[in-house]
């Protein structure tokens, strides 16, 4: 085979035997910007191929198409780890027959790798891509640094389109994925909106409650025990998360500690921390910004790694396993611990997994932080709407009035407080809230199960059922 | 103790609720420069309600009315002195028949509600040009005087000249604020520092206040609290040393001695005097250990 | 009692605040609520609502309720200040 490119999108769909009932695949890192899926999408119901089972690592409101072609028995499955909440509000109204599949960013390479969901044509939207698909998303008018999530795809589906919008010449000597792994490569206007695939700069928060929060965070992380020369850390994109980062920064270099690795989703924060000597590298699964893109670019510290790489708990080992501290969010949480971000206050489904239960079950210390009430809804709860992530694996709660530590790591509690931190019981910040808010109403369960929520492990967490009433 | 005090703006929930977690000492919730004019009724049933629903734990709670030369300020009165705030700080006091007027309407208040005379203090607001002049007869103009307040922006106005981060524009109104404060025996509030993303502007501006002989200062954002908080908190190094003062006497009382010498200084009734205040400080902040920033 | 005359109105969209709208007519007390925390709070968004008109002697008002999250101090704030701005002006 002297080249694979195919000069039309449909030329290659047709090209590799797509059929009714079978699996394709889509990874998200071209986010919110993404053009390829519903590219792929819109091709394939004028091919009039129906039955489809779509298996995409995340799902953003750009495409909110793929409802149409659910409707219309183009896709009858769908399968992600992460759901924006303008698709989600279509599920949670029982838009599908059949149950969406919730994994984590670590279950899903698992499930790909060990055929529980194997994939038949993978879709590779690739910012560059040479002739013969050696691919990598550190480069041309759409880069969105890391491909991780791409990997697993690429390395087991039966088989690879790649999709670039950025064709060089043979061979494109810093790929990320592989030409080994790929059958076809289609040239294309445009993979996205670069506005869509990375923000300008993530900001931290001004939220002075954020703030607050964030110096707890960075106080809980400073006086766990793990605060020393080879530490690792991760932290999510959200302002608040991004405040404890910069506050442990400012820790770390005061007090001289040479961290190990930061991890996770990339954002320009981390690369500061990598610059000013925090870690010996990065290693990121996923850009979120200009600079975390830059950054994978142009240091060699900072490390492309696959999901599998990251979070895999199949893998023989997985960088979340060597994970000291975890930052994460969370819609509610209840008085055990359990975590809930994939569905809002009135049980509408609007976001997923992620890496939040890879995550804390790797991390040593993994922590939520989240205001004590949001739009006067506590919280804590007595249970969780949907358990996104299992209370065994969560050890600390940060709120702006106090600290709660999981009773199953009593030391952490202890050290907490002899730092004289303000470490209260889950119930009693739950008491706390409610007097503020009142006392919410609980939601009734819709009658029919549209989603499952699938562990790491692949056993069942948790189903989410339809919202009935529309408030 | 008020190191910090944090304005508020008076018609916005989502600030006012929050106020108490924002690790001011005191937060003011603001009826004037922060309220539209359209919206000074609402503004006033809300911070009445807030103070009086709301629990402010760890915050003292004061009102800033509108000034005296608007409609506003004795409806402000109306609806906040019968729920017997802490401090009321009334904007542009100029001189002491102002402050006067004030506390005539309040007394009147207390009176036909019942409440205590003279329980509702005030911290009047300088910031004209008269007003600095008149500083000394201000702070005296009334038993519920409790300190002053400087503000910086319209005093600038007043004065025609620019606002500047060095601040040399009000560096004469802050001494004659404070020595007219300390004369009076009352306490000296700092101007806002208004810069919100100069962190190092902060500290600097401060610590300048606290030399001068500021109690504590105003601020109008949550970031600049914790700068605030810290330098006007005693140093580890003068909480021992003033230990040292209170053990020195100790001992000396015990021998029966009158003049005592500390590291080859006597200490006279001023030092033992800043002792104490500063060992109460000490003592306060320890028991609100715990939940303050580092 | 107190006589709603104009239409009038009070608070905000903002987060944790509630904006509220009178209408004067002789229907009673006619509530309609939006609320982000319907199915949590509704209940009580609505009995206090009632609470102040009565508190307030109003009797027959068409209220509108836009309410993202305010606490129970803040509806009575903003539901007071909509009645003073619409009631008839006190001889």
């Amino acid at each position: 085979m002297s080249n694979k490119i195919v000069k039309t999108l449909r030329e290659a769909i047709e090209l590799s035997g797509l059929k009714e009932g079978m699996t394709i695949s889509f990874h998200h890192h071209l986010r919110n910007g993404d053009y390829v899926l519903n590219m792929v999408m819109e091709e394939i119901a004028a091919m009039n191929i129906k039955g489809l089972t779509v298996n995409a690592s995340s799902l953003f409101d750009t495409h909110l198409p793929l409802i149409d072609h659910a409707r219309n028995h183009v896709v009858t499955k769908l399968q992600t780890n992460y759901m924006s909440g303008a698709i989600g509000r279509f599920i949670s109204q029982g838009v599908m027959e059949e149950l969406v599949e919730f994994r984590t960013h670590g279950g899903r390479p698992s499930a790909v790798e060990s055929g529980v969901t194997p994939i038949d044509v993978a879709f590779i939207a690739a910012p560059v891509s040479d002739t013969m698909g050696n691919c990598t998303g550190k480069y041309g008018k759409s880069a969105c640094g890391s491909l991780g999530y791409a990997f697993p795809d690429a390395m087991n589906a039966k088989k690879v389109i790649v999709i670039t919008d950025s064709l060089v010449p043979y061979p494109l000597a810093d790929w990320s994925i592989p030409e080994t792994y790929v059958d076809y490569v289609v040239a294309v206007d445009a993979i996205g909106d670069p506005n869509g695939i990375v923000s300008g700069t993530t900001k931290i928060t001004r939220d002075p409650i954020g703030l607050i929060m964030a110096s707890s965070a960075a106080r809980v992380i400073r006086h766990s025990g793990l605060l020393k020369d080879g530490f690792s850390f991760q932290t999510g994109a959200g302002g608040a998360s991004l405040a404890a980062a910069k506050f442990l920064k400012d820790i770390m270099l005061r007090e001289n500690i040479k961290g190990s690795f930061g991890l996770g989703g990339i954002t320009g924060y981390m690369v500061d921390m990598l610059k000013a000597g925090c870690f010996q590298s990065l290693l990121d699964v996923q850009c979120f910004d200009l600079e975390a893109v830059e950054s994978i670019r142009s240091n060699p510290k900072h490390q492309e790694i696959s999901a599998t790489h990251y979070a895999s708990p199949s893998a023989k080992s997985a960088v979340v396993d060597s994970l000291d501290v975890v930052i994460l969010g969370a819609t509610e949480i209840d008085t055990d611990f359990n975590v809930n971000v994939h569905t809002d206050s009135n049980g509408f489904i609007m976001g997923g997994s992620g890496g939040h239960s890879d995550t804390a079950a790797g991390a040593k210390l993994s922590m939520i932080i989240a205001p004590l009430s949001r739009a006067r809804l506590p919280i804590v709860t007595d249970r969780v709407t949907c358990i996104s992530t299992p209370g065994k694996d969560i050890d600390v709660l940060v709120t702006q009035k106090g600290i709660a530590v999981n009773p199953r790591n009593k030391e952490l509690g202890e050290r907490l407080r002899q730092a004289g931190l303000p470490v209260v019981d889950i119930h009693e910040l739950k008491r706390i809230a409610e007097r503020i808010t009142g006392v919410p109403q609980r939601l009734e369960k819709g009658e029919r199960a549209v989603a499952k929520v699938i562990y790491r492990d692949g056993t069942l967490l948790d189903t989410i059922y339809s919202v009935s009433d529309i408030g | 103790m008020r190191r910090s005090m944090l304005f508020l703006p008076g018609n916005t929930p989502n600030i006012i609720i929050n106020g108490d977690e924002l690790g001011a000492d005191a937060v003011i919730l603001d009826l004037e420069d922060a309220v539209a004019p359209s919206e000074k009724d609402a503004a006033r049933i809300l911070v009445r309600n807030a103070i009086r629903l709301m629990k402010f734990e760890k915050s003292e709670v004061l009102v800033r009315i509108n000034s005296m030369d608007s409609e506003y300020w004795k409806s402000d009165l109306d609806e906040i002195v019968p729920l017997k705030p802490d401090v009321i700080m009334p904007p542009k006091m100029s001189c002491a028949a102002d402050v006067q007027a004030i506390d005539a309407y309040i007394t009147k208040l207390e009176s036909s509600l019942g409440i205590e005379s003279n329980s509702v203090k005030l911290m009047p607001l300088i910031e004209t040009a008269l007003g600095v002049e008149n500083a000394f007869q201000i702070a005296m103009a009334s038993r519920r005087v409790c300190a002053l307040q400087l503000g910086g922006e319209d005093l600038t106005a007043d004065l025609r000249c620019k606002r500047t981060r060095e601040g040399n524009e009000i560096d004469y109104a802050r001494k004659r604020l404070v020595c007219a404060a300390r004369a009076a025996g009352v306490d000296a509030y700092d101007t806002p520092f208004t810069d919100v993303n100069d962190d190092e502007g902060i500290y600097a501006d401060t610590e300048y206040a606290k030399s001068l002989g500021f109690t504590g200062k105003a601020s109008i954002s949550p970031r600049h609290v914790t700068a605030i908080n810290q330098v006007f908190s005693p140093s580890q190094e003068d909480i021992d040393y003033a230990y040292e003062v209170m053990e020195a006497i100790r001992i000396a009382k015990e021998q029966g001695r009158g003049a005592i010498s500390l590291r080859g200084k006597m200490i006279d009734a001023p030092i033992v005097a800043r002792a104490q205040q500063t060992i109460a400080m000490a003592e306060e902040l320890l028991m609100m250990a715990g939940g303050g920033n580092e | 009692m107190t006589k709603i005359v104009r239409r009038a109105y009070a608070g905000t969209i903002e987060s944790s605040d509630v904006y509220v709208e009178l209408e004067p007519c002789d229907c009673g007390i006619d509530i309609q609520i939006e609320s982000v925390v319907m199915k949590q709070f509704g209940d009580a968004i609505r009995s206090v609502v009632f609470e102040m008109f009565e508190q307030l002697e109003v009797e027959s008002a068409k209220v509108k309720i836009v309410d993202r999250g305010a606490l129970d101090c803040v509806i009575r704030a903003r539901v007071e200040a909509a009645i003073k701005r619409g009631e008839a002006e006190q001889i």
